[in-house]
């Protein structure tokens, strides 16, 4: 019996959050599950806040995670955490770029950005894993690629094995820059 | 071989694999990849065209022609469409057609929610509605063959989940298609009055033998399950019903135009509680009740947005059809809660629309609007767009206010971008001379149709296939169609474009400013990014209202981001106090 796994990811349009489900997707398949991956296009990819839906099991049916139901929240910026942390189950694991992407009501003076979102998601789920995905990735080669260290945190966290990520990334990626990603990905897979 | 396709993809695969030679669309979210993909397969024809209704207008064509046709659009492009979409329902088809109708409940990328499977029934021809990318691929092979079966054009409507969500498809070889031959058959082709009529009654009894067909077909089937509940749906919302009341019997659709009603009959006498869930409109549940039938469906689910699992088991449970509790989610919004901001879509540092708008805000103009990325113009800090419908639509409403109101008119400028203007904006324009109007007109030129993902239209100089193409040239175009005021302006040129815009709003005919710059996502030569000399800045704000994502101001002072900076120097010629400056020029 393969145990359904819902993985919501969350980010700001151009972090490469279709990237990483689509890798996601791939190293599922190659693990035996059925597969489901929403995305959002168009308008909404200008900069605003971005979804992207990875559901797992013996048979998905539902393209769309409910609320409360998502066994992780993985956010590739701090305030898209905060936002969908109503999607994840209780007991369930967000793991979050310790990055800031103001967004315009802020930027304008006209909201203020919160200012501990990561002491708060600390009180209300003891599963919480705060990713400095910038910074690794810039030292793995590219800043680009904060996206790939991000999916190796979240990699160690599914019932997946390490290889077949691998394979799943050098399916997707382009020849030059595989060995960043694979460095990126390794970096978020060992990240403590 | 099973392959991760989104529904996009797979309608691609499956018009490849089901002998479509030709293929036309306009791009519109969230149909754009449809035609993308199935343009890289070998020996098929596809075409960007100017506007939906050319783009099924060349698939006619292809079909009387004999050839196999798929000619998609999103939800408002039908509406471009419609005309000859109804009457191409009259004449029938040679070659099999398929019109991909890409529907948007929650208004992801759309000015309306509009359920195109009215259309359908408007037009008195098959719909069908696939609900994951397996059956996206296989129904584009049935609509074709019901097409040249039943000779009529056939509706494959999807919607943004379908479209955009990906899930594995049986991936098959291309079966050698049959071209037919082309016949001259005035009385079917040439809708004259007198063959009107005679058409139109093919059209009832060819409406009649599709019910039939409809009561047949494997696309709609019943799975028993328990019979307390059962619940007719069709695509998408067949997938929250598994979920939501996976013991619930289903009457599942795979067509809904025309339904089949001795089916529904025959499961609606088998069940105790008949409910009907649909996105949007009552369309299956109107119908299902004007057959006699106690139904419920619009009191149990919302006419408007998507549908989820969550939602179905919320009105399910309302209505004690369920007993099932919501899932407890893990945050309780409590009320130390903080505040979540909201991050609606701007346009991207170095966007060149940013220039044309800011002038256009400082100025206090009335501005109506169109469709594409620049529609961005309107939100704040920039706020300066008073209006937008659909494609094409800014020059006729400035002509229209200024007929209405002169004095309005005088401080209005219709703003529209290059791929908008070539699908419905020419002839705005053309009416704003014949009726002396003396409307100021912005083509936004950027090269490209940005906010689809960049494909290429008349302007650009290529073809969706890769082919050089001869590029319209905008100056000629509007002169041409009688403009004698025609001006460029750099948009990332304040002064410049703000002149011009002064000039032409005070000039007694028709202007047109095309303001041109590459969109800033092509690429193209990099520039220096600016710096702030933090000494000279006063923290006045003046450059966070260019809207820019790459500009902050904290603690009284601005601050760039280098990395997403792309030293378009708009902020640079907006700060009075000369604390912005690009990298490596002299800043006195």
């Amino acid at each position: 019996m393969i145990e359904p796994v819902d993985v919501l990811m969350a980010g700001v349009g151009g972090q490469g959050t279709i990237l990483a489900s689509r890798l996601l997707a791939l190293a599922a398949r190659e693990s035996g599950y059925d597969v489901k991956v929403s995305e959002i296009h168009g308008m909404a990819q200008r900069g605003g806040s971005v979804v992207t839906q990875v559901r797992l099991g013996e048979k998905v049916y539902a393209p769309l995670i409910p609320e409360g139901k998502a066994d992780v929240l993985l956010a590739f910026e701090k305030l898209e955490a905060l936002r969908l942390l109503r999607f994840l189950k209780p007991g369930g694991i967000v793991i979050v770029n310790d990055q800031v992407i103001y967004p315009v009501p802020v930027l304008v003076g006209a909201a203020e950005y919160p200012a501990d979102i990561v002491g708060y998601i600390r009180s209300v789920t003891p599963n919480a894993v705060v990713v400095e995905a910038l910074d690794i990735a810039t030292r793995c080669g590219s800043p680009r690629a904060a996206n790939v260290v991000l999916l190796g945190t979240l990699a160690r966290s599914l019932p997946i094995a390490r290889e077949v990520w691998e394979i799943a990334l050098a399916w997707r990626i382009p020849s030059k820059l595989l060995a960043i990603n694979k460095a990126a990905f390794a970096a978020g897979y060992e990240y403590k | 071989m099973k392959e991760l396709l989104s529904g996009n993809e797979a309608i691609a695969r499956g018009a490849y694999e089901h002998g479509v030679a030709v293929a036309a669309a306009y791009p519109g979210t969230p149909s754009t990849e449809i035609l993308e993909n199935f343009a890289r397969y070998p020996g098929v024809y596809a075409e960007w065209a100017p506007n939906e209704k050319v783009a099924l207008e060349v698939g006619i064509g292809a079909s009387l022609a004999g050839a196999r046709v798929l000619v998609a659009m999103k939800n408002v492009g039908v509406n471009v469409a419609a005309d000859p979409l109804v009457t191409l329902a009259y004449t029938g088809v040679n070659g099999g057609v398929v019109l991909v109708s890409a529907d948007d409940p929650g208004i992801h990328s759309s000015q309306n929610e509009q359920d195109n499977r009215r259309y359908a029934f408007f037009a008195k021809i098959p719909l069908l509605e696939p609900g994951d990318s397996q059956e996206a691929k296989e129904m584009v092979g049935i609509a074709l063959e019901i097409s040249e079966l039943y000779d009529t054009p056939v509706m494959l409507r999807i919607t943004t989940r379908v479209a955009h969500s990906l899930s594995f498809v049986e991936v098959g070889d291309p079966q050698p298609g049959e071209v037919k031959k082309y016949a001259k058959n005035a009385g079917k082709y040439v809708m004259l009055p007198v063959f009107a009529r005679m058409r139109r009654v093919a059209v009832e009894k060819r409406l009649a033998a599709l019910k039939e067909y409809s009561g047949k077909s494997p696309l709609n089937r019943i799975e028993w399950r328990e019979k307390s509940v059962g619940v007719i749906t069709s695509g998408i919302s067949y997938q929250y019903v598994r979920e939501a009341v996976p013991d619930a019997s289903v009457l599942k659709l795979g067509m809904t135009n025309p339904l089949p009603e001795e089916l529904i009959r025959q499961f609606a006498g088998a069940v105790e509680r008949l409910i009907v869930v649909e996105e949007l409109e009552p369309f299956i549940e109107e119908q299902v009740r004007s057959m006699g039938l106690n139904v419920s469906g619009k009191e149990i689910v919302p006419y408007t947005g998507e549908l989820n699992t969550g939602i179905l088991i919320a009105g399910f449970a309302e209505k004690g059809i369920v007993k099932k509790e919501l899932p407890a989610a893990a945050v309780p919004v409590a009320a130390e809660a903080p505040a979540v901001p909201n991050r609606p879509p701007v346009m991207c540092p170095g966007c060149p629309h940013r220039g044309v708008f800011y002038a256009l805000r400082r100025l206090g103009l009335t501005v109506t609007g169109d469709i594409g990325c620049y529609t961005l113009g309107a939100l704040p800090p920039l706020e300066a767009m008073d209006s937008c419908i659909c494609m094409g639509a800014s020059i006729g409403i400035a002509h229209g206010a200024a007929k209405a109101d002169p004095e309005l008119g005088r401080r209005t400028v219709a703003v529209i971008g290059d791929s908008t203007f070539l699908h419905s904006g020419m002839t705005g324009l053309l009416n704003m001379v014949y009726n002396k109007g003396s409307g100021t007109v912005i083509i936004l030129d950027n090269g490209t149709t940005a906010m689809t993902g960049h494909q290429h239209h008349p302007g650009t100089g290529k073809t969706l296939m890769g082919e050089q193409a001869p590029a319209v040239d905008f100056e000629l175009l509007t002169r041409a169609l009688g403009v004698r005021r025609v001006k460029v302006v750099d948009p990332l040129n304040l002064a410049e474009t703000e002149e011009a815009v002064l000039a032409e709003i005070a000039a007694a005919e028709p202007s047109v400013i095309i303001s041109r710059r590459p969109c800033v996502l092509l690429g193209g030569a990099a520039a220096p990014v600016v710096l702030v000399r933090a000494d000279r800045c006063t923290g006045c704000r003046i450059c966070v209202r260019l809207g820019c994502p790459a500009i902050s101001v904290r603690d009284k002072t601005a601050s760039v981001d280098p990395i997403t900076c792309t030293g378009c120097g708009l902020c640079v010629q907006v700060c009075r106090k000369g604390a912005l400056a690009k990298e490596g020029e002299p800043d006195d």
